[in-house]
């Protein structure tokens, strides 16, 4: 029973990677055509190296998911404090406001997106696609610090005030530490919610200022050439990595809190 | 008790309440900005005859919403899109309740943690990237394609590229993992005292698995099947890479309305109605699962 239930988890391991697998293994294969035998070649990622579309693509890629980092986790910390530590009225529709971004399907949120900023003058392009990138993001970044919060004890700031510290020095030299961790992983997780997002940014991108999924997406149905496996190979490594990374550090922010 | 604490630090309510705003207001006027505003200006939309552009008088119409009555090609459209989500939901469930089940009960320590991660890993990477990795498998000359060709070398070219199943396939794949993780977190809360009980007690697996493993995941299955219907009948980009023509969908019709034919407010219409069909699935879901915990509440005793 338990070997017939192993040799099933595996099966649906294969299942889940070995499409990707065959693309990456395409992408270093020199046959335009995608025929085997496989001949190792890197021509597809130097091809890469000179084209200028894909090129400016994932530099607008890596700068909206930076920008949309560092603001949706400064954001999205701060409603997290207000959300976690005070008792206010109306907190549990503060808190089930965070839902529509997350669940509401992108396509419905990304065709709004588009209306709206048309119709105010905000227009299309990459601060259009950063604006909502960052409210994409900002749900997932109070949801992580959130649950960092719930292993930080509030009675160690208490002690801290009750020995003469300020409210806001009690904060950033007790409480914060102790959450840097969660916040690193909030950061990381908006980052790749960004780098990832193609539906918002392929309404929000104009012909000449794209991000990295939406060129894939348009070059997809133009017709498959390895170089679109390239791309897909490397940005995929960077995805996986980050994620690896994200991880690493919210399973040690979880040790902390049992310590 | 906390009277006292308020006595010895008299930061008044008053400021309290500026700080509490103050921390609040940055991250929700943000989501207003670009999630909620936008959402009524699509409400809006939906309502005039056409875009406003140019100072063209508004005009105020119900038409769009009519569309289905209009144009009935939109139920067949609404239909397929719906059997995507069936099909894909019901797959999921029936590969990712069982692979749930062999997490928690036949692996162990850090190879479950490993495995957990594998699952849920390739979730997290391009859903577009993994589409595109699919056109290589099923394609004609695909990997699926030479592969049943080195076993049977007069077989016919097998093409599962550009039809329905293809389409299936790729959703299966995106989606596996929430109904992997909803399951597995359902069963982790399953007792290994249970079981080991209803077996001393002779009960075979079959009997195990209808009786206990099956009631106690099902708010796993419910939630996971909401996650998954949810973004499926919202698709476009699957069908339109996996399906070719045949992937016509509510989410490829949408999609056409603002990208290629600008009829925008037909495009929010639709958009709305879909939005309406979401909204039932989320409140059926949770009355279901309320429901679902209240009466497995009462079998306990």
């Amino acid at each position: 029973m338990t070997a017939l239930a192993r040799c099933f988890l595996l099966a649906v391991i294969l299942f889940l990677y070995l499409p990707v697998f065959v693309m990456v293994a395409m992408a270093f294969n020199d046959s335009a055509l995608y025929t085997l035998p496989l001949v190792p070649t890197l021509r597809w990622f130097e091809a890469l190296a000179s084209n200028e579309k894909l090129l400016a693509a994932s530099r607008n890629s890596l700068v909206i998911a930076a920008a949309t980092s560092v603001i949706a986790t400064i954001l999205g910390t701060m409603a997290s404090l207000a959300l976690s530590r005070r008792h206010f009225r109306g907190r549990s529709l503060l808190q089930i406001l965070l839902l529509p971004p997350i669940s509401i399907p992108w396509l419905i949120t990304g065709t709004a997106m588009l209306v709206f900023f048309f119709w105010t003058g905000i227009g299309r392009g990459i601060h259009a696609m950063m604006i909502g990138h960052v409210a994409l993001a900002i749900p997932y970044v109070v949801l992580i610090v959130g649950a960092g919060m719930q292993s930080v004890r509030v009675d160690l700031e208490e002690a801290a005030m009750s020995l003469g510290s300020t409210p806001f020095h009690a904060f950033v030299s007790v409480t914060l530490p102790l959450l840097a961790p969660s916040i690193a992983a909030a950061a990381l997780f908006a980052f790749a919610v960004s780098l990832d997002q193609f539906v918002v940014s392929y309404f929000l991108s104009t012909p000449g200022v794209s991000t990295l999924p939406v060129e894939i997406y348009s070059s997809i149905r133009q017709g498959f050439t390895p170089e679109i496996n390239a791309v897909s190979t490397i940005f995929l490594g960077a995805s996986t990595l980050l994620i690896l990374l994200f991880a690493q550090l919210s399973s040690l922010g979880g040790h902390r809190g049992r310590g | 008790m906390a009277g006292d604490r308020t006595g010895q630090n008299p930061p008044g309510r008053g400021r309290q309440g500026w700080a509490t705003a103050g921390l609040l207001m940055p991250a929700y006027g943000w989501l207003t900005l670009a999630v909620f505003l936008p959402l009524c200006a699509m409400l809006f939309f939906s309502v005039l005859k056409t875009a406003p552009v140019a100072n063209r008088p508004l005009e105020v119409t119900f038409d769009h919403y009519l569309a289905f009555v209009r144009r009935p090609y939109l139920f067949d459209v609404a239909w397929t899109s719906i059997q995507l989500g069936l099909w894909t939901t019901g797959l999921c469930a029936v590969l990712g309740l069982p692979a749930a089940l062999a997490l928690a009960r036949s692996t162990y320590g850090r190879s479950r943690k490993v495995l957990l991660l594998l699952i849920i890993l390739p979730f997290w990477t391009n859903g577009l990237v993994r589409v595109f990795s699919w056109t290589m498998v099923l394609r004609e000359g695909g990997i699926l394609d030479q592969a049943v060709h080195l076993v049977a070398p007069s077989a016919p070219p097998l093409t599962l590229l550009y039809s329905f199943p293809a389409v299936i396939i790729g959703l299966v794949h995106a989606y596996l993992p929430y109904m992997v993780l909803t399951c597995y977190l359902a069963l982790t809360s399953v007792e290994d005292a249970v079981v080991e009980a209803a077996r001393s007690l002779g009960a075979r697996n079959a009997v195990i698995f209808w009786k206990i493993i099956l009631p106690l995941s099902l708010p796993g299955l419910a939630s996971g099947a909401v996650l998954i219907f949810v973004p499926v009948i919202g698709s476009f980009m699957e069908p339109r890479i996996l399906g070719g023509r045949i992937g016509v969908t509510m989410g490829t019709v949408i999609e056409d309305q603002f990208t290629k034919a600008f009829n925008w407010p037909l495009g929010a219409a639709l958009s709305f109605i879909m939005l309406a069909v979401v909204l039932v699935v989320f409140g059926a879901s949770s009355r279901l699962l309320s429901r679902g915990k209240a009466s497995l509440g009462g079998a306990a005793p």
